[in-house]
């Protein structure tokens, strides 16, 4: 196998970039994703949708549908066990059918098991639902409106006393200084208004599962997700199961980016399965993908900022409210959180999530961040022009730093902003003079990154080459990269190691693939149960020298001791039996010191006055990585975050007509970027190391998303003196900002 | 549902099998032929994921009646390698680290297959116009992009 060359690093494998291991099976068309398993007398789900925004649901009858042909089982609401509202997971089995209230259109409210997808699928169209329909709430105005209806009766507000419910899921607010004389005194005030629309993590696997359940009540489900062990987690929940009653074998996962983080059908399969005695496989339609699986919240914003004319950011006040969908969510906290890594020595934010009888919203890279990215790097480039300053030079003036507060108040461990704002300063692109007719635009975003809890076995084969189990599905290459952190560690050949992704049985709890976590978290359970390896195979290693354990050391795949010869890794394999038995390790830990990363982009482009369509002509993303293990697939985060970042702000926005029916429900509609629509997008790796991973991981998954919106906005406006403030920044909305300037 | 009996070659294969009148092609090469490669993303057409070669030139399968096939040749991800041999494109996408969950690139190895068969020497802007209608959400094109005209560069290296 061969791989692109690389410049030498202080690593012999970290760094470099082998042919990821899953990547034979996925160009050859082997590789199983959720849809590509069947089962011997297999069902085929489907479900019955509400076509209201909110509804009583009056009553549900099942008896003509029950007959029709192929028909095995049918289930509703009554079907799942009734939790407690207090219950983490009560919204999440709501959400999964409907019990007297549908919340959205798209809401499930039946599923029928049929020995054949058109014999399902006409049958649940079979099913009669008397709806009686109730005030629906499909924006953040309408939701916020004094003596609003309720868009969730359950909807208890977070983090603030309420004496009921309310549509709001959570009310924030953060701050430090005085802002009121902060403002009194600057040089410059600028303040705006921005919103932003729903968007869709467009993953292009539909969500699927097969779920088997045995008449001993074991059910054995297959499917994608961003976490199997949730999936385990969510399903005993909702149907108030013992965990030990199931058993989650993780698919290949075809894209998740957030979306994937939590369940929607496995629960339903089971029962379905249960009721029929045979398997049920689920697998929705793109139309079913758009209209009840998580988007990303919709926002408005109003941000106001203070400087000195010297460019010193003093001050900032923001609101933010975000359109979380019908539950509880935590979008206005994080978003709060993730506002902006500046000095800034006064800040004031009122955040708040809005209940609205639209989608359940779901994570999608960096949640909340490039709603609140948008609105500040806007601001900030206005700002930097106003003072006639390069917006770099003006970041770099105030760019937080070690030790500064993060919006929380907590101090900013070590980062690597200000050398993401050089490496951008140092670029090509930035160098290079504009290009005639367009137009440049920069900005800024981070995300925190999340450490939780990680599993990883490692087995050493009699041979010496290894096989590195973990739990963490592997969305962008994860596995490539735990090969690399376990043949760095133990000094073999990445090649030699085989990475498994393991079912809920074979492996130890790992939390799900979300927050840049993969690489940094379970890697680190990787190079911890390497460590241990070490340690073993050293006293195997002095066993067979004949010398004292502290006296051997491991060097470059093989123990060393003074005056004997070195014993490598495959000698001690080859001896184990006579050594003291297999060689296994394994590493658990809840991962402390996720390090934040931060990116700056820059983008070029042409605005057609005539038409209000952009061209994108050329994108640089600069991200800090910590340490780039593979650097194909560090970049390949940044690429992917950026261009779904491009079409977030040209294109992609969800349309739901008067009635809170989703008007776009496919891809010809929810249009997202296509390769003609792009130029090539540069990547520069930084490399400030995270001091609390072994190899100095930050990851690197989630921050790409979070500049391209100002980034792009900022571009526009330098192009046309006009700020757009409103995403999408579709030709339509720029042609009217135009013809309104 | 009476089916109907198809008879057609699918990569290199004379294969034949039954099919209700509106089952799609895609359905009928995954359920009832077992080649699991093509991807069905949103069954109208719009994603790409479920690109074959339909006597040479790219079809979407999802919107292909499987009895439309009866008498042509077909060309999916499973029939690219030669024996032991992966496609060039294969081969580069491996390389160039163009796919990262990797549901779409079957897609894309057949459609740029299908490009390069009819034109060795594309440009960068060929390139994205001949794989616009195949969606990808992770890597932003470019790792796609470059493997695509890197296994141009072999390919012609290889014809000379």
């Amino acid at each position: 196998m061969t791989a692109t060359e690389n410049p030498p690093t202080k690593y012999k494998y970290i760094g470099t970039r082998p042919i990821r291991h899953d990547g034979y099976d996925k160009v050859t068309g082997k590789a199983r994703f959720a849809a590509d398993k069947d089962l011997p007398g297999q069902l085929r789900g489907s479900f019955l949708r509400s076509p209201h925004a909110h509804a009583r649901i009056v009553s549900i009858d099942t008896s003509a549908a029950l007959i029709m042909a192929g028909v095995k089982a049918i289930v509703t609401g009554a079907d799942f066990p009734t939790l407690d509202v207090k219950n983490p997971s009560h919204d999440i089995a709501v959400n999964l059918m409907a019990r007297d209230v549908v919340y959205y259109n798209g809401h499930a409210v039946a599923c029928v098991a049929a020995t054949t997808k058109p014999e399902a699928d006409a049958a649940a169209a079979a099913i009669v639902v008397e709806y009686e329909l109730l005030p629906a709430i499909l924006t953040i105005d309408e939701s916020l409106a004094e003596g609003a209806p309720l868009v969730n009766d359950n909807n208890m507000t977070k983090f603030v006393e309420s004496d009921g419910p309310s549509n709001l899921a959570t009310v924030t607010e953060l701050g430090r200084g005085d802002v009121d004389e902060a403002f009194a005194a600057a040089d410059l005030v600028i303040e705006r208004e921005f919103d932003t629309a729903d968007v869709h993590q467009g993953y292009i696997e539909p969500h699927a599962c097969i779920v088997d359940v045995g008449l001993d009540g074991r059910a054995d489900i297959w499917a994608s997700s961003q976490g199997h062990f949730k999936v385990r987690a969510l399903t005993a929940a909702t149907l108030g199961w013992d965990t030990a009653r199931i058993k989650v074998t993780p698919a290949e996962i075809g894209g998740g980016f957030g979306g994937k983080t939590t369940i929607y059908l496995e629960p339903v399969a089971a029962r379905l399965s249960e009721i029929s005695g045979r398997p049920v496989k689920i697998v929705m339609s793109r139309d079913e993908v758009l209209r009840a699986t998580g988007p990303a919240p919709s926002s408005k914003s109003r941000v106001k900022i203070g400087a000195t004319n010297d460019g010193e950011l003093t001050v900032m006040e923001a609101s933010l409210a975000y359109g979380v969908g019908p539950f509880g969510d935590m979008a206005g906290l994080v978003g709060a959180m993730s506002i902006a890594s500046y000095k800034m020595p006064n800040l004031k934010l009122h955040s708040v999530g809005a209940l609205t009888n639209t989608p359940k919203t779901a994570a999608y890279r960096a949640p909340s961040a490039p709603h609140a990215a948008f609105a500040v790097e806007s601001v900030i480039d206005d700002v930097a022009q106003a003072l006639d300053m390069d917006p770099i030079d003006l970041r770099l003036k105030n760019a937080a730093v070690e030790g500064d507060l993060t919006a929380m108040g907590m101090p900013h461990p070590k980062i690597g902003f200000i050398e993401c704002l050089e490496a951008m300063a140092d670029s090509d692109h930035y160098k290079s003079p504009v290009p005639e007719g367009a137009a440049r635009g920069l900005g800024t975003g981070f995300w925190f990154n999340i450490g939780e809890q990680s599993s990883a076995t490692v087995n050493l084969n009699e041979d010496g080459t290894a096989t590195v189990i973990t739990g963490s599905p592997d969305i962008g290459g994860s596995r490539a990269s735990m090969a690399l952190m376990a043949a760095e560690t133990l000094g073999i050949d990445v090649y030699k190691i085989t990475p498994v992704v393991a079912d809920t049985e074979s492996v130890g709890f790992t939390d799900v693939t979300e927050g840049s976590r993969a690489t940094f978290a379970t890697g680190m359970a990787v190079v911890h149960a390497c460590r241990e390896l070490i340690e073993e195979l050293k006293t195997r290693a002095a066993k067979m020298m004949e010398v004292e354990v502290d006296t051997v050391s491991w060097v470059d795949g093989a123990a060393v001791s003074d005056g004997k010869d070195p014993v490598s890794l495959a000698a001690i394999t080859a001896k184990a039996k006579r050594t003291g038995g297999p060689l296994t390790a394994t590493g658990s830990l809840t991962a402390a010191g996720a390090g934040p990363s931060f990116a700056v982009h820059c983008c070029d482009l042409a605005v057609d006055e005539e038409t209000g369509q952009v061209t994108i002509l050329r994108y640089t993303a600069v991200q800090d990585a910590g340490t780039a293990i593979h650097p194909s697939y560090v970049e390949g985060q940044m690429q992917g975050g950026s261009v779904q970042g491009i079409g977030w702000a040209l294109n992609e926005e969800y349309i739901f007509d008067t009635d809170g029916a989703l008007e776009n429900a496919s891809f010809l509609d929810y249009r997202v970027p296509v390769a003609s629509d792009l130029p090539m997008i540069e990547t520069i790796i930084v490399e400030v190391p995270n001091p609390s991973h072994p190899y100095g991981v930050r990851g690197v998954g989630e921050t790409g998303i979070v500049p391209p919106m100002a980034t792009i906005a900022n571009a526009i406006q330098r192009a046309t003196g006009t700020r757009m403030t409103s995403l999408p920044m579709s030709p339509p909305k720029i042609l009217a900002a135009l013809n309104e300037a | 549902m009476p089916r109907t009996h198809v008879s057609c070659t699918v990569n290199g294969d004379e294969v034949d099998f039954l099919a209700s009148d509106d089952t799609s092609l895609l359905d009928a090469l995954r359920d009832e032929l077992g080649l699991i490669g093509a991807k069905e993303g949103c069954g109208t057409g719009d994603c790409g994921a479920c690109s074959i070669l339909v006597d040479g030139r790219v079809n979407c399968a999802c919107l292909m009646f499987a009895p439309e096939a009866e008498g042509h040749d077909l060309l999916t991800v499973e029939g690219m390698a030669t024996g032991e041999h992966l496609h060039p494109l294969q081969q580069t996408f491996l390389e160039g680290a163009a796919l990262q969950c990797g549901i779409c690139t079957p897609g894309f190895l057949v459609a740029a297959k299908a490009l390069l068969d009819e034109n060795p020497e594309p440009t960068e802007t060929e390139i994205r116009y001949a794989l616009a209608g195949n969606l990808c959400r992770c890597t932003g094109y470019d790792k796609i992009v470059r493997s695509v005209q890197e296994a141009a560069v072999q390919l012609k290296g290889a014809a000379k």
